[in-house]
């Protein structure tokens, strides 16, 4: 592994015109029978999975990667991980490094988490000594510690991907790869690992990131790149290119008006989005700390199980404010047919006064396949109300106390 | 001298190595009741399955130790047969380490070359143990093997490079092609009887008639390395002696050839395993 200080200058991963070529078996040739048949290796068909990708990640920032299933983000991790190596052009990470590609693919099912510790710490390039110093801290981090002498076979797949997690994060390299990882765990889980990514960016350590979850992408990238079939398409700020390429991924799209957006596959239809006020009355305006209700009017044209509803709230400049979803609420019906409504009571608005937009949608329970967003779908304005604080975007309703003075 | 640098570069993975080797060592026998025992009831029923059929029934006449003086056919067939097994297993074990391994390839960046030699040397724990208890025997029928010891481990780091040496040529055979490991598991049955393990190499005639074509047969079994290898701890453990220098100098060459060629071709296809596998 190649090892050079974190401190060192110039861009942590330079990509120069980077392709690799995948081939693609007509029959998997992996009989001598098959080979000597036909005298040579296999028959097969070239695949470029990238395309002369170039970019440079500076020292210290955090990257991601987004593009749609096959556009080649996880070839490209690789390829900076070192696991494949590029056909043509070259890739150069200067610092240690380490990948969170799948969690845990180091361990051994009959060995107990503490020697699957040992194992997987030095296979990611952990020497002993470090490893007997952070092994607490492993522990703990990964909440283990009753199971640590039982067969990691005997975990469940949760604590299994914890562990793995909590090994890698600790190797403590200059950059990090990660694909995909952020969604393992329980919420407190995936709070843990938000606030070790944190830590981490303020260390001056370089991350890179591929994920479908762009607004986590938006959240925490400060570049992200956006490659299609291969090929790079753009590299620039995040809030701009996540949405380009949010709503280029739906084809689909069934409208575009007044600046909204709508996608989805349409076997249930958001068929108004609204927000009422404390008698129930729609309104386009509320003041903050007022009651309101915000509303789904829904449509199924044919029987959908366990569908999520869910909505988001941005400011006007695309500050991404709030999110909720039925899933995470616990509050999924088990098929919908038909029309219906859901609601969303907020028994006091803490945002305050400002434009804000709301997203709303119905996917369905993995949260992978969407029936139907719209961005923007609604608009509203909070004026001055109670409490009345003077600035920013969310009221946290405190009060002044405990004046001391000589 | 890009051999010397891998070499310096896995001797940096020392520790990934060692923790593989346990890996291998202990996920071996997990979850069976008599453990590590297995690894000594394997060859000891070997042991017995080969004195009756070939000591009793063929009665293969062997000559006795000299100078030790022994002359015990089960702890002759022995001293070649935990050797061999070694070799075999080791060269098996570790043809098959990446392709069972292939999750950890495909997803983790390390040099592959230590998860087929931890393979390798987790054969060599089950080797040492069996040498010990082949001492143990030997000595309590009157082989003084002690001073040949340091000698034994010697000849067991020889024979570990040339296993090695063929198992990282044909672990990345195999990844090409699957049909590595079956065509091994015959030719290692052909091997064994081509080795001079459940009878003597004086048995081999100097040459034999083919189809009326005279064949150099004595010549053309002794090109066969563990022929010397079999040999050289025969002379150690069983004779009590120094090897034949002829023996030595085969043996130390066949090991040397055999781990630069496993090297190179490895180091070769090495970059386009994770895709392959």
């Amino acid at each position: 592994m190649a090892t050079a200080s974190s401190t060192a200058t110039g861009p942590a991963v330079v990509a120069d015109d980077v392709s690799k070529r995948f081939r693609l078996y007509r029959e998997r040739n992996q009989s001598l029978k098959a080979a000597l048949m036909r005298r040579g290796r296999a028959r097969y068909d070239e695949f470029w999975a990238l395309r002369d990708v170039s970019f440079e990640i500076p020292r210290g920032s955090t990257f991601g990667l987004i593009g749609e299933n096959g556009s080649g983000k996880s070839t490209l991790l690789k390829c900076i991980a070192r696991i494949l190596q590029p056909d043509r052009g070259s890739i150069t990470a200067t610092g240690s490094l380490a990948a969170l590609l799948e969690l845990g693919s180091g361990f051994h099912p009959e060995l107990s988490g503490r020697e699957n510790i040992y194992l997987n710490g030095s296979i990611v390039g952990l020497p002993r000594r470090t490893l007997d110093e952070r092994f607490d801290e492993i522990v703990d981090f990964a909440g283990v510690r009753e199971f640590i002498d039982q067969p990691v076979k005997n975990y469940s797949s949760g604590m299994y991907v914890r562990l793995g997690f909590s090994v890698a994060i600790n190797v403590d390299p200059d950059i990090l790869l990660v694909d995909e990882v952020l969604a393992v765990g329980d919420a407190s889980f995936q709070a843990k690992c938000m606030e070790k990514f944190a830590d981490f960016r303020a260390q001056g350590k370089t991350v890179v990131i591929v994920s479908h979850a762009t607004e986590t992408m938006r959240s925490m990238c400060d570049q992200v790149a956006w490659l299609e079939h291969g090929r790079l398409l753009a590299v620039g700020k995040p809030d701009q290119l996540v949405d380009e390429y949010t709503d280029s991924t739906h084809v689909d799209r069934v409208t575009s008006v007044d600046g909204s957006t709508r996608w989805g596959s349409g076997e249930a239809t958001i068929e108004r989005l609204e927000v009422l006020d404390a008698h129930g009355a729609p309104t386009t305006a509320a003041r903050t700390g007022d009651q309101v209700t915000i509303r789904i009017t829904f449509r199924a044209d044919q029987p959908i199980e366990r569908p999520v509803f869910g909505l988001a709230l941005e400011t006007l400049d695309g500050v991404y404010v709030w999110a909720s979803n039925t899933r995470d609420a616990d509050y999924v019906p088990d098929r919908i047919v038909g029309a219906g409504l859901v609601e969303l009571a907020v028994p006091r608005l803490m945002l305050l006064p400002g434009t804000y937009d709301l997203h709303a949608s119905i996917v369905d329970f993995t949260t992978q396949h969407t029936y139907d967003f719209i961005r923007r779908s609604a608009r509203f304005d909070v004026d001055h109300g109670t409490p009345r604080e003077s600035g920013g975007i969310v009221s946290l309703g405190g009060a002044w106390q405990n004046l001391t003075t000589e | 001298m890009a051999f010397l640098t891998s070499l310096r570069d896995l001797g940096s993975s020392r520790e990934l190595v060692g923790n593989l080797t346990l890996r291998e060592v202990r996920g071996k026998y997990k979850r069976t009741a008599l453990g590590q025992l297995w690894s000594l009831l394997n060859p000891l029923a070997t042991m017995v399955i080969f004195t009756v059929v070939f000591g009793v029934l063929l009665r293969v006449e062997v000559p006795p130790g000299s100078p030790s003086g022994i002359d015990v056919f089960a702890l002759w067939l022995m001293c070649g047969l935990i050797p061999w097994t070694f070799m075999s297993n080791a060269v098996t074990g570790g043809m098959s380490a990446l392709v069972a391994n292939a999750n950890l390839v495909t997803k983790v960046y390390f040099r592959r070359e230590v998860l087929v030699a931890a393979n390798v040397f987790s054969w060599d724990v089950t080797f040492g143990i069996e040498l010990l208890v082949l001492s143990a025997a030997l000595l309590a029928f009157g082989a003084m093997v002690l001073p040949w010891l340091p000698l034994v481990i010697v000849f067991g780091l020889v024979l570990t490079a040339f296993g090695l040496g063929l198992a990282l040529m044909l672990a990345v055979a195999n990844v090409y092609f699957r049909d590595t490991q079956h065509f091994l598991s015959i030719f290692m049955q052909f091997w064994f009887y081509a080795t001079p393990i459940v009878y003597p190499a004086t048995l081999v005639p100097d040459s034999t008639e083919l189809l009326g074509v005279r064949i150099p047969l004595r010549t053309l079994y002794e090109l066969n390395p563990m022929e010397h290898f079999v040999a050289v701890f025969r002379a150690l453990l069983y004779d009590n002696r120094f090897p034949e220098l002829g023996d030595v100098i085969f043996t130390v060459g066949a090991a040397t050839v055999a781990l630069l060629a496993g090297w190179t071709i490895f180091r070769r296809y090495e970059p386009r395993l994770a895709e392959e596998l």
